[in-house]
């Protein structure tokens, strides 16, 4: 692999540039593999470089419908956080958040993770009351949430003039999450992508999985693409939101309901907010990007959705959630908006498990699932590895679901 | 933004309304049913790319759960195979 460095830079500066080496192949695509992985989004990729790095198995093909990191990935409000509500959820995050904040030196890939913390504006005392357990549930995992004054809120976030006391929701207080950030999602997905072809794994944009095959013996045995068929003994379904379209083609139900979340942003301005604000009661949640956009993001549709755009009373919503507590972006201008599909279990908690087609993994129902993509890498090729669940996500299981044994998480950021 | 006709109320903004999710087959009994089959029950929901039937609650009108047949690419009310909506 071609280090990145100042001293490669000043090289190739001298040749205008024009001698850097691709940053991954673009080999012909084989007919057998050890693994497949559909799905270049965060969760393929992570796991296919976990599965070269960790267990030495680099004979992955990850085949992608579109291009490599055009997904979520690329769809995200980009909150990397660890304020969860369960014992079994928040030790995942943190490693989550531990493993991104390695990532740059880790791929030799400047990932610009800036950790400028989250601060959750609270207006209602059931809120306040969530937080507070919230709080001691993460001492006790190591994740750190503290109480801010009513000052200190106002000082920390200047443009936050509403909730004052006559409003029809004051606000009550707020809660720091310091070890939020926010990085670059295209070098998460092209820092993974140079990683894993370095290691000889391949990557092939453009042909998507139409149906997954299944041996006489019931086990996988393969994909079948436009460009032919694929074999391999292991297969992993990392699509966010279209994971049970792929899945019923081998008649395997899951329990997830595909949802549209959307984002929008606004034209860019002087440095204004420099955390992640959250406010759960309003119903919305914003942070400024490196550029000076205003990145805002509401609630997903009602119902289930594969549109890919904001629904005009979802927008219409947020906008008057942002401007009850940000009066003066009122004379904003927004620019862009979309929306990317997730799918959601009965619990909103994960789903990483081999199904009962043996051989097909999946991993899903990654509701706020960007921050989760370096564990869920890491654990993921641990299963598919070993055969074993790795011991952060042996809770989330599709076993759960047998006994109703849910792991009951909450989003901290817009309410379900 | 969805036109929902409304049985009592005629065609009526979506803002009136709450989404009750995908219609489920019908209950089984659980004391005659097996665990597998009432966990079962309990937890998959039809996820179609296309056509899917709906509860709608009319919260802010007249207070009505209805069902209709929305597409999921597009959002549109369609007809839909047993709408009684
Ligand atoms: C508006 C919005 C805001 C969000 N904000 C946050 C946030 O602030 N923090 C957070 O942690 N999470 C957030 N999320 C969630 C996060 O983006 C997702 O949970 C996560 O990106 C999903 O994992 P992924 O990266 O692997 O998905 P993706 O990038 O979507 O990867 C899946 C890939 O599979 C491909 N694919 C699908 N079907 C096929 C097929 N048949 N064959 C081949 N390839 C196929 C797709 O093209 C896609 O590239 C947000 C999501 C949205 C939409
Ligand atoms: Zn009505």
């Amino acid at each position: 692999m071609q280090r990145y460095s100042l001293a490669n830079l000043l090289r190739h500066a001298l040749n205008r540039h024009t001698t850097w080496a691709p940053a991954w192949r673009r080999p012909p695509l084989k007919d057998r593999y050890q693994v497949i992985v559909i799905g270049a989004g965060g969760h393929g990729l992570a796991t296919a470089y976990y599965l070269a790095k960790e267990h030495g198995i680099r004979d992955v093909a990850v085949l992608e419908s579109g291009w490599l990191g055009g997904g979520n990935i690329a769809r995200n409000t980009i909150t990397i956080r660890s304020n969860y509500m369960r014992d079994a959820s928040i030790p995942f995050y943190v490693k989550s958040v531990a493993l991104y904040e390695a990532m740059t030196r880790e791929l030799n890939f400047n990932t610009m993770h800036t950790r400028r913390g989250m601060i959750d504006v609270i207006q209602s005392w059931g809120m306040m009351r969530d937080r507070r357990r919230r709080q001691h549930i993460m001492d006790l995992h190591g994740a750190t949430y503290r109480q801010l004054t009513l000052p200190d809120l106002r000082r920390r976030v200047p443009a936050l003039t509403g909730g004052g006391a006559d409003a029809r929701l004051p606000i009550l207080g707020a809660f720091l999450h310091p070890e939020a950030a926010t990085n670059r999602h295209d070098a998460v997905a092209w820092g993974y992508a140079r990683a894993i072809d370095a290691m000889g794994g391949e990557i092939h944009q453009r042909p998507p999985v139409t149906q997954l095959l299944r041996g006489a013996d019931g086990r996988i045995a393969g994909v079948e693409t436009p460009r032919g068929t694929v074999r391999a003994p292991k297969v992993v379904v990392a699509v966010s939101g279209h994971t049970t379209s792929l899945t019923e083609t081998v008649g395997l139900r899951l329990p997830l309901r595909s949802m549209n979340l959307t984002a929008f942003v606004s034209e860019p301005v002087r440095p204004l907010i420099d955390v992640i604000v959250n406010c759960p009661d309003a119903g919305v949640y914003l942070s400024q990007s490196d550029k000076g956009e205003l990145v805002i993001g509401g609630p997903p549709d009602p119902g289930q959705s594969y549109r890919r755009d904001i629904k005009q009373g979802v927008f219409e919503e947020t906008v008057a959630a942002l401007l009850s507590l940000f009066p003066a972006f009122k004379r904003l201008k927004l620019l862009r908006q979309w929306g990317g599909h997730l799918d959601i279990a009965p619990d909103a908690s994960p789903i990483q498990d081999e199904t009962d087609v043996p051989g097909l993994f999946v991993t899903a129902g990654w509701w706020g699932g960007y921050k989760a993509i370096p564990a869920g890498g890491l654990t993921l090729a641990h299963l598919v590895a070993t055969g074993q669940p790795h011991p952060l996500m042996e809770h989330f299981t599709l076993r759960r679901f047998r006994h109703l044994d849910y792991q009951m998480e909450t989003g901290t950021t817009t309410a379900r | 933004m969805l036109l929902i006709p409304c049985p009592f109320c005629g065609p009526r903004d979506e803002s009136e309304f709450i989404c009750g999710g995908p219609v489920r087959p019908p209950r089984p009994d659980p004391a005659q049913t097996s665990d597998a089959d009432w966990t079962d029950w309990l937890i998959q929901a039809p996820n179609p790319v296309g056509p899917v039937q709906e509860h709608w609650w009319h919260a802010r009108g007249c207070g009505v759960w209805l069902t209709l047949w929305r597409d999921t690419r597009s959002h549109e009310i369609v007809a839909g195979a047993s709408d009684d909506g």
